[in-house]
């Protein structure tokens, strides 16, 4: 049913021509969105987007590469944070995003470096001791945190355009998470995506096979710490407000839900798991109370029975009615 | 000068023994199922709430205290029997119980926040935070005293309970060998459910003691576990001497950077001791070296 004979059909994008109908559709009703769409809507889809770009960094971190973190909260406060001063400065929007992204990358490293010596439990205990405390002594830090008063992210500006708009952040927003989703793509099938599935799979086998575990691992980091930041820059821009509560372990956690809500190891599934956890509280706002454990619920029900996650059930459903009458 | 660094000396101390709980209760279950509990601070909310609640309707301390930690280890020992174990049994890998352990954290976090709401509450301790003893130039309060106490007492039992019962013993073989515990015909399973609840009980002990110094809510044993948890890496996590050694260290260095260097960078010191010692010895101070097997 699905031969391949070279290596380059195996890496296509889109291996099949109804998948060109697809994104094509998904493109179509991403641009016709906002004339259907009321503007409340439209706040909920672009806040899917930045916590797409989150998940897909996290799930290449624990989904790709193996390596767990739950430190998510302290790259995306640096993210935030470096991206609100450089916007402060003057420095236009795209500059400013690179910077903070950059600037989460290079936290990324200061991490992986110490990681490369640890593993799974203790991995999970190192990073998250580094996202609390960056978190907190960033918040701490009133030069950079603007004390209790917090801090305010000046409205975007692009080329004299004003991209304060909810129509115009949707777009700008949709872009950008396009952009990530495709380089997440491009970098899981490239050779240095299956570097890190190899090294999940097995960090000795890989090594013996050539690939140079710690280049790897640090870069794991500094990819994923990369996404993360810019999550954090946008999602500073998108609320024009940084307050210290903001950056607590909750977010860490709430990143990590996504990816294994969503499906680990998948770029789709990112992306579910980002709407998930953005579109639930949203829903129940009601019963705030019972986010937590709908989402806790959740993760030990898809850990105990269906490990591949919300992507999982949808790729299942799909064969089911490919096959139909066989099963 | 020396006499402050006695007060704050003798001050850290006191939270030092509450960081020794948490720990012991971390390594406890760290050392026999290898599972790093990420609900162990939640557990202990959910004790604190019960107190909270059989403390309200007027039920004497002594009755309260230890119904409350009764239904902690009851949830504990249900969690491990009822969600981790056939997790293990699929064969799970450690990351995966991991996480297990974080979704029962979120589960506990919104029920208490839906049972007994978000805003804080104040426990009904029996003795009080503003009655004091001298004891030379260090004033102690009633309650850091009694702090004090606890953790000795909780510290000393469990070393009684592991070191000169049969169980205890059997606990101890259990964390070298589980397959070899089972051939010789020891309930392997029924004393694992015994460690998680022995765990939160020590947990629960600690939550309810930190009750009246912190306000009571779904999150407020976030930050003390987070403590338990550095002071179990610091000391070592499969070391059980080492989890009282570790708080014990980490509450006195926090009360002293607090005290002498800067109180706004106190509670993310402990996270920078877990980040020093994982570099320079990831086995802790009194843990044994791991090695692993290719």
């Amino acid at each position: 049913m699905d031969l391949v004979t070279r290596h380059q059909q195996d890496i296509r994008l889109l291996r099949k021509p109804w998948q060109v109908v697809y994104v094509f559709v998904l493109l179509v009703g991403f641009l016709l969105l906002p004339a259907v769409a009321s503007d409340y809507t439209l706040y909920i889809v672009t806040f899917v987007l930045v916590y797409s770009i989150g998940a897909l960094g996290q799930n290449l971190l624990i989904g790709y590469a193996g390596q767990i973190s739950l430190g998510q909260v302290g790259f995306l406060a640096v993210g935030a944070y470096a991206f609100a001063h450089a916007a402060k400065t003057g420095i236009p929007f795209f500059p400013s995003l690179l910077l903070a992204g950059s600037a989460g990358a290079v936290a990324g490293v200061i991490v992986g470096i110490p990681s490369l010596r640890l593993k799974g439990p203790y991995l999970a205990i190192a990073t998250l001791g580094f996202g609390i405390a960056a978190a907190q002594a960033l918040t701490n830090w009133e030069w950079i945190s603007g004390g209790r008063m917090g801090l305010v992210v000046p409205k975007a500006e692009l080329l004299g355009f004003d991209l304060g708009g909810t129509t115009a952040t949707y777009y700008l927003y949709g872009a950008i998470s396009a952009v990530f989703i495709l380089a997440t793509y491009n970098l899981t099938r490239s050779f240095v995506g299956r570097a890190f599935i190899a090294l999940r799979d097995s960090d000795v086998a890989a090594e013996v096979l050539g690939v140079h575990l710690t280049r790897y691992k640090v870069l794991a980091f500094a990819v994923s710490s990369f996404y993360t930041a810019v999550h954090g820059a946008l999602w500073g821009q998108l609320l024009a407000y940084l307050e210290p509560q903001m950056f607590t372990f909750i977010e860490s956690v709430t990143l990590l839900a996504a990816v294994i809500i969503g499906g680990i190891g998948t770029v789709a599934g990112s992306i579910f798991g980002a709407a998930f956890v953005v579109l639930v509280p949203q829903l129940l706002s009601d019963y705030r109370e019972g986010v937590p454990i709908l989402f806790g619920v959740l993760i030990v029900l898809v850990m105990l029975l269906e490990p591949l996650g919300l992507y999982g059930r949808w790729i299942k459903t799909k064969l089911y009615f490919q096959n139909f009458p066989f099963r | 000068m020396v006499e402050r660094f006695l007060v704050y000396g003798v001050g850290g101390l006191a939270t030092g023994s509450l960081y020794v709980l948490v720990a012991l209760g971390i390594v406890l279950v760290y050392r026999s199922t290898r599972v790093l509990n990420f609900a162990h601070g939640d557990t202990a909310v959910l004790v604190t709430f019960v107190a909270f609640s059989l403390l309200s309707v007027h039920a004497p301390f002594w009755i309260a205290f230890p119904l409350s930690l009764a239904v902690g280890a009851a949830g504990s020992a249900l969690f491990y029997l009822g969600i981790l174990l056939p997790a293990q049994r699929r064969g799970s890998n450690p990351v995966s119980q991991l996480i297990l352990t974080l979704g029962l954290a979120l589960i506990i976090q919104g029920a208490t926040g839906l049972v007994w709401g978000a805003e804080p509450k104040v426990l009904e301790f029996p003795l009080s935070d503003s009655d004091t003893v001298s004891l030379g130039p260090v004033v102690l309060s009633h309650l850091a005293l009694a702090t004090l106490g606890v953790g000795v007492v909780g510290a000393a039992g469990l070393y009684l309970f592991i070191q000169k019962t049969r169980t205890g013993l059997a606990m101890r073989a259990l964390s070298q060998d589980l397959e070899g515990v089972q051939t010789l015909g020891i309930p392997a399973r029924r004393l694992l459910a015994t460690a998680w609840a022995l765990s939160a009980v020590l947990g629960g002990t600690a939550g309810v003691f930190l009750a009246p110094v912190l306000f009571v809510d779904p999150h407020f044993m976030l930050e003390p576990f987070l403590k338990g948890f550095a002071a179990a890496v610091l000391g070592g996590l499969d070391s059980l001497p080492g989890a009282i050694l570790g708080g014990l260290l980490l509450g006195v260095a926090e009360s002293l950077f607090g005290g002498f260097i800067s109180v706004k960078f106190k509670a993310s010191f402990a996270f920078g001791i877990i980040l020093v010692v994982l570099l320079l010895r990831p086995e802790g101070l009194l843990g044994r070296p791991f090695k692993e097997r290719v």
